[in-house]
Parts: C-alpha cells; structure tokens; sequence
C-alpha cells in the first residue's frame, strides 16, 4: 500500500510514454485529423533524408559537448581554489549556489537583458574591448556561444559543489606521504587527486551530460530555436513541431530518439561507475 | 600544509575575484535595473550611479503598466500567487505519498525493491516532452487541461521522486536496531514510525523537500505546456511580458528580480540542507 504513490508515477509516465511510442509509429497532424493513420516506422526512416533531424542532433551534440566540458573545467578549477575551508571561501561557495537556485528560463531573461544589443551592459562593455555590434543570440555566428554562456551561468556551480564535496571528503593520508616523499604538486594533482575523484566526476558529467542534451528552458526562453534553426535542439524542435507545425507523429519520434540516446548514456555511465568506483577504493 | 608563495596567492585571489564578478554580476545588475526608468537604462554608457525609483514594482503590483504607446493591464501578481500555490500544494502532497514510501522502501527490501526504485529516479531523465505532450491530449480528454489538480499532478513528476530517492537514503542510514528496541517495548509499527524514524530522518525530509520547491518553482515547461495565461507561474509568466510590445525594460527586471527573491532567499536561508541534498541525491544516486 505504501508503494502506491510509485505506482502512480508508474503509470502516470508509463501510460503517456506507450502512447508516445503509438504517436511515434503514425502519420499524425492535429491540423489534418482525417489523414490521421499508422505509418510504422515511416517517421523514423524519413530522418535519415531529413537534413533537420541531423542539424537538431548536430546541434543537441554540440551544446551537450561545450556545456559539459567546459563546466566541468571550470567547476573543478573553482572547487580547487575553495578547498581549503576559510571563511572567505565558505562564503563564496554558497554566493555561488545562487546562479544555480534562479529558474534557468528567467536567466535566459536576465542575460537577455544584459545582451541587447541597444542597451545591453556586455554589448557595451565589447565596445569597449573594439568588438562592434556583436548581436549575441540573435545573429548565427554567436547564438550557440550565448545560450552555452548561460548554461555556464547557471550550471557550473553544480559541479562546484559536487567536486568541492568530492575533494574535502578525500583521505589525509595518501597527500601526506607524498608531500614527505617530496612529489611535486601538479603530479600529487594527476596522480591521486583526480584518481580519486573520478567517481565524482563521472558522477556530475552524468547528471549534467543527460539534463544538457534535453535542455529546453534557457534556449527556448532565449531564442526561441533560433536565429534560423541555428539552435533547434531535440526539445525545442519537438515543441516547436507539436506546437507550430502540429506535427505530433515526427515530434513524438524526435522525442523518442532523445530518450534512446539518454538512456543508452546512462548504461554506459552506470557501468563504468561502479567499476571506477570500485578501483577507486580498492587501489589506493 | 604546504608553503603558498606571494605570487600563488595573488594569482588566487585574482582568479576567485574574476569567478565571483562572473557569477555575481548578473544579479546584481538585474537588481539595479529594476530601480531604474527606461531613460536612465537606456544611458549610454551604461551607469550604476541613478536615482533610484520603485515605479516599476508599483505598476507589476497595482498591474498598470504604463508604455509609450498605451497603458496594458497585466496581472504579474497571479502568476506569482500561482507559482507560491503550486510549488507548496506540490511539494506537500509529494511529501504526504513520498515519505511513508521512502520508508518503504528502505525497511522491506522485497525482490526487486531495489529496480523499482531505480526505475523511479530513472524517470528523472526522460525527456519532460515526452511525457508532457501525451499527457496534454489526455488531460484535455479527461477535462484536467488548464486546472491545477492537473499541474500539481504533473508536478509530482518532479518532487515525487526527489523525494523518494533522497529521504529513502536517510531512512537506510537510520540503524533497524534503535526501530526493533522500541518495538520490542510495545509500540506498533506506525508509532515507531512517527516517534522513531521520521524525527532521525527529519534533515533529509527537509533538505528534500527544499530541493523539491526550488525545482517545482523553476519548472518551466510544464506550465508552457499545460496552462494558460491565468494558471501561469512566474517562469511563464515573466516570458510572456517580454513579448508585450513596448514594456519598459526596468519592468521586466523588476518581474525578474521579484520571480527569483523567493528560491534565492530560501537557498542562502537553508545553503546547509540544500549542498547536502544536491550532493546526496546525485552521489548516493
């Protein structure tokens, strides 16, 4: 009886997850309900002509790619200068988590605000450095770098407190005797630090790896997909078939296709994890 | 530990002066700019020195917001009071179902207890759309289109199994034997519940169920997806006013600025509970 609330959840995703599968396998458009029949798998074959399924997977792959890495670089370059626990530095940690605590569609708001090309403080502020008229999430040379700019923003600390919990969990011992064998600190770096963290890391690329490649809220609140399909990524282009084309067989195959790329990540990450984590204790 | 060099240090301090100034920026300035009008925004260079004016939460308040080209009403403190309702009769209700599950689940390990609850936070990962779109269609058959027992209900798709995952971690870090001694002194399974295990697990319950609210209230497409302009919460809503053609921009900043107070103050309230059930639910996970 005390399992019902995870039945209903069960079933309240089960059910809408069939279906989503039914959708997938027809010719579906809310606007043409008399054309309305099952086309098996005539969806899924049409992509592989559809040049805008590869540019929406293209893109998907390229935010998931720069977001990932560079939050987990700068994540960990910041959990390393707060390692220490001063004052200063457990201040600055939970002035960080705010960025992560505000809606990630309304910081796509404020970074809206900030990036206009009229008024905007850091459209001024490139004036100032020569840069003229960069038009940001508007123009296509730059929307990718400003929607992964906010990701960063909101994002990265994240990682920060994952890796800074990581690190200030980590045995005394092992950096001790080190330190009285005289290894120098970039190698204590490469050789035991990272070594023992990796389970942390693999860990935070994992959640982010799988909420980054299904991100929705900053590049829709941003630029709505655009400029062009410049930013259609899995999510935004299923929405904006359901919602503008009235698609809903090709939108639910997108979804579909996203969700067998998230779980087969998953797998690979949860296999890897725990062998890791295992080596990880075991060895040092 | 180990000796730092003036140089290190330097190099430390300017590198944790650049990631705070990153960071902190954009609060800051978006804070600044809704105690602004459009002329002083609209400055060239762009200046923190203003006089500043409460105009703009004034008109988000009375819902008068004056532009060049007409007065439009527009009811910003709905989609507030939608996002408080919400987040809260969410969050309970997750609590209420999640918390006696939660024990469940880490008392009576049952065969296959464990894919079980590994098929739940799996959920966390599928791809909201897939389960909004179908969803929407029904929900528009069963007449739970633009209600909100229909988003509270999407809603627990988000809080449910937060909470289940992280307080069934606390509940498993609560040693049985304490549980079997007070049983053994004749109290009933439920009083040893209620005496026992809820107070011992009473920080997870509470870090999960702050993690649940900041989640609930930052959702976004859930609402886009399921509710029409008077069910809104502030996500939405914020959006939609940006689209309002002609709307002072102090305004939009002010929407921010008041859309954003309540998780960021709750974070920096609770900063304790809050790293511990992030690090909790995806370490533990």
């Amino acid at each position: 009886m005390l399992s019902l609330p995870a039945l209903l959840i069960c079933i309240g995703i089960l059910v809408p997850f069939v279906t989503a599968i039914y959708y997938s396998l027809q010719r579906y458009r809310l606007s043409q309900p008399w054309a309305r029949e099952m086309n098996w798998g005539q969806n899924y074959l049409n992509f592989m002509t559809d040049p805008g399924f590869w540019n929406t997977l293209s893109v998907s792959m390229q935010y998931a790619f720069y977001t990932v890495a560079l939050e987990l670089l700068l994540g960990l370059g910041i959990a390393l200068l707060l390692q220490r626990r001063t004052r200063t530095n457990n201040f600055i940690s939970i002035m960080l988590l705010m960025p992560l605590m505000t809606a990630p569609a309304l910081a796509a708001l404020m970074w809206k605000l900030m990036t206009n090309p009229g008024f905007g403080v850091l459209s001024y502020l490139l004036t100032l450095v020569g840069i003229e008229d960069f038009r940001w999430g508007s123009a296509p040379g730059s929307a990718m770098f400003t929607v992964v700019l906010v990701d960063i923003w909101v994002y990265t600390p994240f990682i920060m407190i994952l890796l800074l919990a990581g690190l200030r969990s980590l045995p005394k011992q092992p950096f001790e005797a080190a330190a009285l064998d005289g290894v120098p600190r970039f190698q204590q770096f490469y050789r035991i630090t990272l070594p023992m963290l990796t389970p942390y890391i693999l860990t935070a690329t994992l959640f982010r790896l799988l909420e980054s490649i299904q991100q929705f809220d900053i590049i829709y609140a941003m630029t709505q997909g655009g400029p062009g399909d410049r930013l259609t990524v899995f999510q935004v282009e299923a929405y904006l078939n359901y919602f503008q084309s009235t698609n809903v067989g090709r939108s639910a195959a997108l979804l579909m296709i996203l969700w067998a790329i998230t779980f087969f990540i998953s797998n690979i990450f949860i296999k890897n994890w725990l062998r890791l984590r295992e080596r990880a204790r075991g060895e040092i | 530990m180990e000796h730092t060099g003036t140089l290190e240090r330097i190099l430390r301090a300017v590198a944790l002066t650049l990631v705070v100034v990153f960071f902190m920026f954009p609060i800051l300035w978006i804070f600044l700019m809704s105690f602004q009008t459009n002329e002083t925004i609209l400055r060239v260079p762009p200046s923190m020195v203003f006089e500043p004016t409460l105009a703009n939460y004034k008109a988000l308040i009375t819902g008068k917001l004056e532009t060049n080209a007409a007065s439009i009403e527009i009811n910003f403190l709905r989609n507030l009071w939608n996002s408080v309702f919400l987040s809260v009769t969410s969050v309970s209700l997750a609590l209420l179902l999640g918390v006696p599950a939660a024990y469940a689940f880490a008392r009576h390990k049952f065969k296959g207890s464990e894919d079980i609850a590994f098929t739940l936070l799996s959920f966390k990962f599928a791809p909201p759309l897939l389960v909004l779109l179908p969803l929407s269609l029904y929900f528009q058959k069963m007449g739970l289109a633009d209600t909100y027992i229909g988003l509270i209900w999407v809603y627990q798709l988000i809080c449910l199994p937060l909470i289940l995952w992280i307080v069934r971690g606390y509940f498993e870090d609560i040693s049985p034997d304490i549980e079997y001694a007070y049983r053994i002194a004749g109290h009933s399974w439920f009083a040893t519940f209620r005496k026992i295990a809820l107070p011992l697990a009473g920080p997870g319950i509470a870090a999960a169920g702050l993690l649940a609210f900041i989640f609930a209230w930052n959702n976004f497409i859930f609402a886009l997806v399921l509710a029409s302009a008077d069910k809104q919460p502030v996500t939405v809503g914020a959006l939609a006013f940006v689209t309002a053609s002609g709307i002072q921009y102090g305004q939009i900043a002010a929407a921010v600025v008041m859309s954003i107070t309540p998780t960021l103050a709750l974070a920096l309230y609770a900063q304790r509970y809050l790293v511990e059930g992030l690090s909790l639910g995806a370490v533990k996970g």
